[in-house]
């Protein structure tokens, strides 16, 4: 039973479905069945982001600031709270939502919109550290970059680095891009390669930072027409990106470093995207040059493809693993494509 | 005063008791808020209980199934009003009737879903809710169907009922059921039920399936064979009008004359006399219309009737006469004493060909407006609906469309769907997403962000601005003035800016150092938004330079905000103050005419507080006067020095 985790933000439930088989690969058709719903629970506030823990246990952040970690009793297919922190993130006098979370089990680091970074441990009760006034805007996601460090977006369009072995509050890099402070809403890092980062903002430009030099993002690509809510590298397969956005559509970013065209994709309509590189890669270590890092446009080639029908409302979330894609959209539906050619 | 159609549904309010107390109220977009009250002529009203009741006639937009409805409705909807307008009308058709059977197949998902549910749960109130909820989805979808073969398909005559047969036969659907049951019993032909099953395959114009169950009972019969071959051949030749066939209608109707001859003359000469099940058969196929209601339990409506009766007596029925026969139908068939119920003088209505009669009972009939909103739409679209206007300008697919969007922009999700349904009405859309957007509560930054998406797509900058304006005052509140900032500028509200902008300074003279660096240095080319705004960017990039120690950088610039006037003038002491570093330093940063020019705007400074301030403390008196006595000293050796520095002549 393959287990997908969904994020539900406007239903005040987290749910867990199960959708079928993974091995049978007999029919072409790409929606084989619907999603069975298996267990589901009442959640406090709009789940803003989840992410699994581990194999039991699922961590969510809340439109109420609280996090809250869920397991998943196998046996009797069921949801029970596991451990909450109430009021995460809070200003003096309202609440604030806590927008996004991030494990490297048993650490959680969360984020809110009111500029703070959590540090939890599972199983612990208290905090483990917080850094205050981590931004003076709200931080809208984050990622691990190294086991100690990671990466925030915020709605100035600023890329803060964090690392935690370093005490007070200031960040080590602040990365931005110049000019237009477009709020970023999305960040993800490469799965092999650490200084690889893709992120998705306001007016939905997918930008791949390249972490070890300069303050600007290595390329910059038009991608939705507002904003992009997420953006995934595939675990396994890092030469594709996926990212989905308030306009209705989820594109799938294929890169191949060889010249030859890549194999047609199946279904959905190619589109030709505009690359604009900001620098040419760093001299040296040439061998080491990865697809997204490709700073001359005839050396690599960059695919994209719609993965759904047009005339959707906004795709709030989408994740990938193996050949299985799973998103969200604001018609309270949930799509699920089992053939993802990768 | 309107007469009113049906007499107006009460519904108690708990803990209410209407002898002592009065019943105050106030409407809400799709529901009334009562309290309780003691209402007097003249002086304050006395309070009573502390509860206020919602009062709320739409259940259905929270019920989890139906909110599938909705949701696929508004694809089928967006989806309808795209279809291009050039196109000739004979094209449009065929994809009306689609688009008709597709909401049709929207609601019987939910009605299926709904079905399940009520088997299966548990808890008998919520059983009898969703067994509700099923029977309304079942006449909502009996009623969408008459509509489609009626008005938007509009089958001419022969057509016309070959397509009312396939209504029937889809909402009459234990036929089956009951027929699989006698089937798979071990005789068949003993089974009770077994000529049920013969009798209603026959009123339903099911010919090949009623042989084949008649074929068991010939078997078990062998004696009264001959009679058995007769009806089936009878059965056989039974002319269907086949409308993809060459043959006119006039040629069908001859054909059919001929072959209802023959069965008469079965009749009279009293073949099947022995058989009484057969003969009633028989009977049926001539159209006898008391033989028909003696099967009243097997046809179960009066529009089942209807359908049989235009079958054997009337195949070639025009659309026009249509409502004759529906009427005569109903009176022999229900019992004259019994009033119609809703469903069946919609359908009446509907069979009178009286759009706007179904539309008013079915607006009455069902508490949302979703059903009568979209087949309106659908119908105007097919241009069905003439241009009825209503008193307040708009017409009334319009008026429907904004009354069932405006119910859904009450829920904390739908919203957005309703949304789409303002934009596609033309007249007053606009105007009710302007007044509802603005009153979507706004918890997260995300739900913000998409609803000041909705504005800025359809230029609605007043809305934006307020949203920005409520986002922004809510991070102020919570002191965060970063947030607040970024608000203003997404708004480009410059008052706001500036206000944000004097709380920065303020907290930067209470505290000495600024809060949010990573906000104010990375400004950009928003610091134009407003001139505080702009001296702040300023005013930290002199700090920022005098840090990295460019003092004569850092001199010009200082310089230049007061000269510029982009400094405000409460600001001016600090400024000169900050000056006095730069003019202590032993090298001469400032040049004479920078000098003079800081003295200046020392003298303008002090000018104007040449009157002393008789609410100031002494203290405060003192240091103001030390620290210009401080400033003007360190100006004039600056002067001296600077004036000594530009005449030395490097030799």
């Amino acid at each position: 039973m393959v287990v997908k985790r969904t994020a539900l933000s406007k239903d005040n439930r987290i749910s867990i479905w199960s959708i079928g088989e993974n091995g049978v690969s007999s029919m072409d058709d790409e929606f084989e069945g619907d999603p069975q719903l298996v267990c589901e629970y009442k959640h406090n506030g709009d789940v803003l982001d989840l992410q699994f823990l581990d194999q039991d246990r699922i961590v969510t952040a809340s439109s109420t600031g609280a996090v809250t970690i869920f397991r998943h009793h196998h046996n009797s297919q069921t949801l029970s709270v596991s451990q909450l922190w109430e009021r995460a993130h809070h200003y003096p006098c309202d609440n604030a939502p806590c927008t996004g979370v991030v494990c490297n089990s048993p650490e959680i680091v969360t984020v809110g919109e009111d500029g703070r970074i959590m540090l939890f441990r599972a199983d612990q009760e208290g905090v483990l550290r917080t850094i205050e006034k981590a931004d003076s805007s709200a931080i809208h996601a984050v990622t691990f970059l190294r086991t100690t460090e990671i990466l925030t977006v915020n709605s100035i369009g600023q890329l803060k680095l964090w690392d935690f072995r370093q005490p007070g509050n200031e960040p080590s890099q602040i990365l931005s891009l110049s000019g237009d402070r477009v709020p970023l809403h999305c960040v993800d890092r490469h799965p092999n390669q650490q200084h690889i980062v893709a992120t998705g903002g306001q007016d939905g430009m997918l930008c791949i930072w390249d972490m070890r030099q300069g303050n600007m993002p290595f390329s910059l690509m038009e991608a939705h027409t507002s904003e992009m809510w997420e953006v995934h590298f595939h675990p396994s397969n890092p030469d594709h990106l996926f990212s989905c956005s308030e306009d209705g559509s989820l594109l799938h970013w294929e890169s191949s470093s060889n010249s030859d065209t890549p194999s047609f994709l199946q279904g959905g309509r190619n589109t030709s995207i505009i690359s604009r590189s900001a620098i040419a890669p760093a001299g040296g270590n040439q061998s080491l040059i990865n697809a997204w890092l490709t700073g001359d446009s005839s050396k690599g080639h960059l695919e994209t493809t719609h993965m759904l029908p047009s005339q959707m409302l906004s795709v709030n979330s989408l994740d990938v693993l193996g050949q299985c894609l799973v998103c969200g959209t604001d018609g309270e539906a949930i799509y699920v494509n089992r053939h993802v050619p990768i | 005063m309107e007469e009113v159609d049906v007499e107006p549904t009460t519904t108690p309010i708990p803990g209410f008791d209407s002898n002592q107390k009065h019943l105050g109220f106030v409407w809400g977009p799709g529901d009334i808020l009562v309290y309780e009250t003691i209402y007097k002529a003249s002086g304050g009203s006395a309070g009573g209980c502390p509860f206020v009741h919602e009062v709320r006639k739409d259940e259905d937009i929270y019920s989890p199934i139906l909110r599938k409805l909705f949701n696929e409705s508004h694809h089928i909807f967006v989806g309808l009003q795209r279809i291009r307008e050039d196109l000739p009308s004979k094209n449009k058709k065929p994809q009306f009737v689609s688009i008709s059977k597709n909401y049709r197949s929207v609601i019987r998902a939910c009605m299926e879903e709904l079905q399940q549910v009520a088997v299966s749960t548990q808890d008998a109130a919520l059983a009898t809710q969703y067994g509700n909820q099923v029977s309304i989805l079942l006449a909502v979808e009996l009623i969408w169907n008459l509509c489609e073969v009626l008005f938007i398909d509009a089958a001419p005559a022969g057509s016309l009922v070959l397509h009312l047969l396939d209504w029937v036969r889809l909402h009459k659907a234990d036929v089956d059921e009951k027929a699989r049951e006698v089937l798979a019993s071990e005789s068949p032909a003993e089974h009770q039920a077994y000529w049920d099953v013969v009798i209603s395959y026959v009123l339903q114009g099911r010919m090949d399936e009623a042989r084949q169950v008649l074929v068991k009972q010939a078997t078990l019969q062998p004696a009264a064979r001959a009679m058995f071959k007769l009806l089936d051949n009878l059965l056989m030749k039974m002319p269907i009008f086949n409308p993809g066939e060459t043959q006119t209608l006039t040629e069908f109707d001859v054909k059919w004359r001929h072959w209802r001859e023959e069965v008469d003359r079965c009749l009279q000469d009293q073949s099947f006399a022995s058989n009484p099940h057969l003969e009633d058969i028989c009977k049926i196929l001539v159209g006898d219309e008391d033989v028909l209601l003696e099967h009243k339990e097997l046809l179960s409506t009066w529009y089942h009737f209807l359908v049989t009766r235009l079958l054997f007596s009337h195949p070639t029925v025009k659309p026009t006469e249509l409502h004759y026969y529906a009427q005569s139908s109903m009176h022999m068939f229900l019992d004259t004493r019994s009033v119609p119920e809703p469903l069946d003088s919609i359908l009446l209505a509907a069979f009178e060909f009286d759009i706007h009669q179904v539309i008013k009972d079915c607006s009455i009939a069902l508490n949302n407006w979703w059903f009568v909103g979209h087949l309106t739409d659908l119908l105007d679209h097919c241009k069905l609906l003439q241009s009825h206007n209503l008193h307040f300008g708009s017409n009334l697919r319009e008026f429907l469309l904004l009354e069932y969007a405006s119910g859904l922009f009450t829920h904390h999700s739908l919203w957005q769907l309703a949304v789409d349904y303002f934009d596609h009405c033309p007249e007053f859309g606009r105007v009710y997403l302007e007044l509802q957007i603005e009153r979507v509560p706004l918890d997260t930054e995300r739900k913000a962000l998409k609803v000041i998406r909705i504005c800025e797509q359809r230029q609605m900058t007043e809305q934006v601005r307020s949203i920005c304006k409520i986002m922004a005052k809510k991070a102020l509140r919570n002191n965060r003035l970063g947030s607040a900032l970024s608000w203003s500028i997404r708004a480009k509200d410059a008052a706001f800016a500036t206000l944000i902008s004097e709380r920065f300074l303020q907290d930067y003279c209470a505290k000495g150092t600024f809060s949010d660096l990573d906000l104010i240095d990375n400004l950009g080319p928003a610091m134009l938004l407003s001139d505080r705004l702009t001296f702040l960017g300023k005013y930290r990039e002199f700090h920022r330079l005098y840090g990295e120690k460019r003092f004569s950088d850092a001199a010009k610039l200082l310089l230049s905000l007061m000269t510029a006037k982009i400094a405000p003038r409460s600001f001016w002491m600090t400024l000169l103050t900050d000056a006095l570093p730069l003019l202590e330093q032993k090298e001469v940063i400032f040049s004479a005419d920078q000098t003079h020019e800081l003295m200046f705007c020392l003298e303008e400074l002090t000018s104007e507080k040449s009157v002393p301030n008789p609410d100031r403390p002494m203290q405060d008196e003192d240091i103001e006067t030390t620290k210009i006595e401080l400033l003007r000293l360190a100006l004039a050796r600056n002067l001296a020095m600077a004036i000594v520095k530009e005449g030395t002549v490097e030799v």
